[in-house]
């Protein structure tokens, strides 16, 4: 790569700031698993059709792979390995352990965070819209089922669940 | 919660994943995760443009020059044997003079960026001289290429016995393609040792076959050759042999540049150069009596093997052996070949050829209820294998603990199915464009390798002085929960807590010389042969800890027999004082100098199979499932719901219920994906049209059912299996035949089941348009009343 093409940005991944010598054509993908090692967000198409790269930008779900390196700028991504603080797992991780949703296991860090983006918006929502909200996640294995029902207990769980 | 689940918990222990908890934080490694220096090389295949076609030469000079590249190779720079054929040799791993698809790899580039690996592609120069192309089943009958000789089944007389029927009806049927579309796409990397020593990462289902390869194409021994594979993201049948390519492929460019090399194919590159599961042109004739009783068949079976042999003529070994699924035919013959085309070479994918025979004869069935103006489940119901008569294969097996008849029964009720079919006839009387369609469907699945030998499996367990347990077995985890399982066989044997177990790594320095990881066998061989080590190092124990209480107590000796392991502890059941914790037995017994390591092997009993005669016992047993499935189509669009799905599928005595039915719904949804918008297509140059998820629609959330019901058939045991489990991952994939028919029930309902549509599968939303449309016409050809049913 030609040094003259890097760009200096700062941003924040999992709560940490980071300053970062990008190359502009790099993708946030890139940025996270070959720069930073966070191996969690996975590779699946890189076209942004299977979900499997899927992080939260500024609490939005977005596909890693379409995420051009330059635009992280200022901005706070969350990723798999941002999930739990410190030893807590978030409910939804311990919904996905509890419901057996995780199989071969590469699409659901992806999984794990589009379903965060819509508890967070809704922390009660009805199936339609649980599968609305993973609907641009793939997951070759599960047929989906406990996957589905793992989001529904994590929902259940919140405490500001209506009675 | 959904009440399917809370039934089936108490069976067996419902434990997660054993690597469950990593997956939720990120922490499972992947090959591509594996860390490594800087020295990492990018590894890049170069394939062929061109379905057929001879390389008159080639230039690699300048490519060579292009700054950051390391290697280009070509065939001419293997070391060792330029093959990788898994069974037939004819396979080679670069291409020499001629290209015998688009996607066979011709050269191999390392560089230490993507971008210069791309640059140095472009600075290839090959000359080719293009030759004719075969590219579809019907060209390759037509001009007699196939893949072998064709093979035969029968029993009893067809041919005279379908003169004799009542009633006769011939077709054929067009069964599609279908990728793999493991989310986690081919992947390898080689890290060198000392001298010779090649250590392998590789995505593989067959770590042992990798193995043995990568030392051919190396010319190196098998013992410099270590492969591992902790996990991979998917398989299903695609990394059961050609894993070994990309695997081969990166051997050779990290033994060239002595440098760590990783190769992952590009989702486009992967789908292009990968087979896929076989399409099929099969054609019948049957006979049958005014009753629906089927009285005699004639099958013939055509498969794309693509350009070379792979697993092709097990596939269609295991097609024949399945294209009676769970019916008794007395006169049966079966004609079956691979044709030869100019395609990647299809592959083993979930099923292994016993979908595309299941589709055969559930599309005869439901044919014959429609001639019959009959309930295709009355057809099936009546055809089914008997108990203690009717109740021998077409070759030679007889159906043993025989589940069709409960499992009908309880389904039947359960899935309200006659209900239902009233009230599917009364929405279709009153809506003329959207119409429901239902059909419930059978499966019987046998479990085992049809290659004999291959039914064998070997573990190594290791106990450590902590009393901390160490499982090594052949089986590789893709998903399946293998590992999960067999942490929880080794668990229940030594009486001991989950958590003392870890299930390591496949390693083949580990356990050597094993089967892939496939047939749906993998818990079945390796539960078994780690069962058989633990049983070992139990019996040691056993045997030095009576010896120890005997010399501690001479009047009142423990005997070895009296061991037993339970509850984390090791106690003599005739003096149960004398227990001992199993952590602290463990530093004892090294000081007694007992091994604590044991190898333990299995091989599969009573099964012989003569594929000559086509007669024998192939399967140590059989897996039986039922699926009732509900669909609405607008036959305007072709656009399709499934409306409600009540599956009942038997798993024995389930290792562990929440896996087992994860795998139920996985493999129904995954195979309705291959029966419904899953098509491949390729242009009239052999290219890949649908090489990527925009253009090719594996299952999402949105397709699954909206009431989805799945239950595990209770208190049927499996005699003769690990802990009376029965195999899962496989058969469950053909309950979605169900969907695929009740689509065509719906269909039919347009023209008010008089005629037969004109259907293939996957039914698209291309194929129901365009058999609705048939239908209306031959309806306003021939008015309903007037016509045949054909």
């Amino acid at each position: 790569m030609l040094q003259m093409n890097t760009l200096t940005i700062t941003t924040t991944i999992n709560r940490r700031n980071y300053t970062l010598c990008i190359n502009p054509n790099q993708t946030l993908l890139d940025i996270l698993r070959e720069e930073l090692g966070l191996s969690g967000t996975k590779r699946g198409c890189e076209i942004g059709e299977c979900g499997a790269c899927t992080v939260l930008m500024n609490g939005r779900a977005v596909n890693a792979c379409l995420v051009l390196a330059p635009q992280i700028e200022g901005q706070e991504i969350l990723t798999v390995e941002g999930l739990a603080v410190g030893e807590q797992l978030h409910s939804l991780q311990e919904a996905f352990l509890e419901h057996e949703a995780v199989h071969c296991g590469f699409c659901t860090p992806g999984m794990l965070l589009s379903a965060k983006e819509l508890l967070d918006e809704n922390p009660n929502p009805p199936e339609t819209d649980i599968r609305f909200a993973i609907s641009g996640n793939l997951c070759r294995c599960t047929g989906y089922v406990q996957i589905v029902e793992a989001i529904q207990a994590a929902s259940a769980n919140k405490p500001e669940r209506k009675p | 919660m959904p009440p399917h689940k809370s039934h089936n918990k108490p069976v067996k222990q419902a434990v997660p994943h054993e690597s469950a908890s990593k997956h939720v934080t990120g922490e499972a490694v992947y090959v591509d995760d594996i860390l490594v220096n800087r020295q990492l090389l990018v590894g890049r295949v170069v394939y062929s443009p061109h379905a057929h076609a001879r390389i008159k030469s080639f230039d690699l000079s300048a490519a060579r020059c292009v700054p950051g590249v390391h290697a280009v190779l070509s065939y001419k720079d293997i070391p060792g044997h330029n093959q990788m054929g898994p069974v037939v040799k004819d396979e080679v791993c670069l291409a020499e003079n001629e290209v015998v698809c688009v996607g066979q790899a011709m050269f191999l580039i390392a560089a230490e960026t993507e971008d210069q690996a791309r640059e140095a592609e472009r600075l290839i120069r090959i000359e080719y001289e293009h030759l004719p192309t075969i590219l579809t089943i019907d060209e390759a009958i037509a001009q007699n290429s196939f893949l072998g000789p064709s093979r035969t089944m029968q029993r009893g007389n067809p041919d005279q016995e379908l003169q004799k029927a009542q009633h006769r009806i011939k077709g054929e049927l067009r069964t599609g393609a279908q990728e793999h579309w493991y989310l986690e796409s081919q992947v390898c990397l080689c890290i060198l040792g000392e001298g010779r020593e090649m250590n392998v990462f590789s995505s593989t289902q067959h770590p042992s076959e990798t193995q043995a390869l990568i030392a051919e194409v190396l010319g190196i021994p098998k013992n410099e050759v270590v492969v591992e594979i902790r996990r991979m993201g998917g398989a299903f049948g695609g990394k059961e042999t050609q894993a070994n390519h990309t695997a081969c492929w990166t051997a050779l460019l990290c033994n060239a540049t002595r440098r760590p090399v990783k190769i992952r194919l590009f989702r486009d590159d992967d789908m292009k150069m990968t087979g896929k599961r076989h399409r099929f042109l099969s054609r019948y004739e049957v006979g049958f009596d005014d009753e629906g009783n089927l009285l005699a068949a004639t099958f013939e079976l055509n498969s794309d093997g693509g350009c070379a042999a792979d697993l092709s003529f097990a596939i269609l070994e295991r097609a024949m052996l399945h294209a009676d699924n769970a019916y008794y035919i007395p006169n049966v013959s079966v004609l079956a070949r691979v044709c030869k085309t100019n395609l990647p070479s299809n592959t083993a994918f979930r099923g292994f050829g016993g979908p595309q025979g299941m589709a055969l004869i559930e599309h005869v069935i439901d044919r014959v209820a429609r001639f019959l103006h009959q309930d295709p489940l009355e057809i099936r119901h009546k055809n089914f294998y008997g108990i203690d008569s009717r109740n021998v294969t077409h070759y030679g097996e007889t159906v043993e603990h025989n589940r069709l008849h409960i499992i009908y029964e309880q389904l039947v009720a359960s899935s309200e199915y006659d209900e239902r079919r009233k009230a599917i006839a009364a929405f279709n009387n009153s809506s003329e464009f959207l119409k429901k369609g239902m059909a419930l469907t059978p499966v019987k699945f046998g479990i085992s390798f049809t290659t004999t030998f291959l039914n064998q499996a070997g573990a190594l367990v290791n106990i450590y002085k902590d009393g901390t347990i160490l499982v090594n077995h052949g089986g590789t985890e893709m998903g399946q929960g293998l590992h999960t399982k067999m942490q929880q066989v080794a668990a229940a044997e030594f009486g001991v807590n989950l958590d003392k177990v870890k299930v390591n790594a496949t390693n083949t320095s580990k356990v050597p010389n094993t089967s892939a990881t496939a047939a749906s066998a993998g818990a079945d061989l390796n539960g078994m042969a780690v069962k058989n080590a633990v049983d070992t190092l139990k019996s040691r124990i056993a045997e030095s800890l009576a010896q120890y209480w005997s010399e501690q107590n001479p009047d009142t000796s423990t005997a070895q027999h009296s061991v037993h392991f339970e509850n984390d502890s090791i106690v003599d059941i005739e003096h149960p004082a004398r227990r001992i914790s199993f952590a602290d037995a463990m530093p004892l017994m090294n000081l007694r100098q007992v091994s604590l390591s044991a190898t333990g092997f299995y091989k599969t009993p009573d099964i012989g199979w003569d594929k000559t005669k086509g007669w024998g016992k192939p399967f140590h047993y059989y897996a039986f499932g039922m699926a009732c499935t509900e669909v609405l189509v607008d036959t305007l669009t072709g656009h399709h719901t499934i409306l409600r799905t009540d599956i009942l599928h038997d798993v024995g005595d389930s290792l562990n219920p929440q896996i087992d039915l994860g795998q139920v719904e996985g493999g129904y949804i995954q195979g309705n994906g291959w029966v419904t918008t899953e098509e491949i297509k390729w242009d009239d140059k052999g290219n890949l049209l649908t090489h990527s998820p925009d253009t090719y629609k594996i299952p999402s959330v949105q397709d699954i059912p909206k009431d989805f019901r799945v239950h595990l058939l209770q208190n049927v045991p499996n005699p003769d299996t690990i802990r009376r489990s029965k195999a899962v991952a496989e058969p469950p994939f053909m309950l979605a035949l169900s969907t695929w028919l009740a689509i065509k029930d719906a269909v039919s309902a347009v023209a008010n089941h008089a005629f037969e549509p004109s259907f293939s599968l996957p039914a698209t939303n291309e194929v129901i348009v365009l058999a609705t449309e048939d239908l209306k016409k031959r309806m306003r050809e021939n008015p309903p009343g007037e016509a045949p049913t054909q």
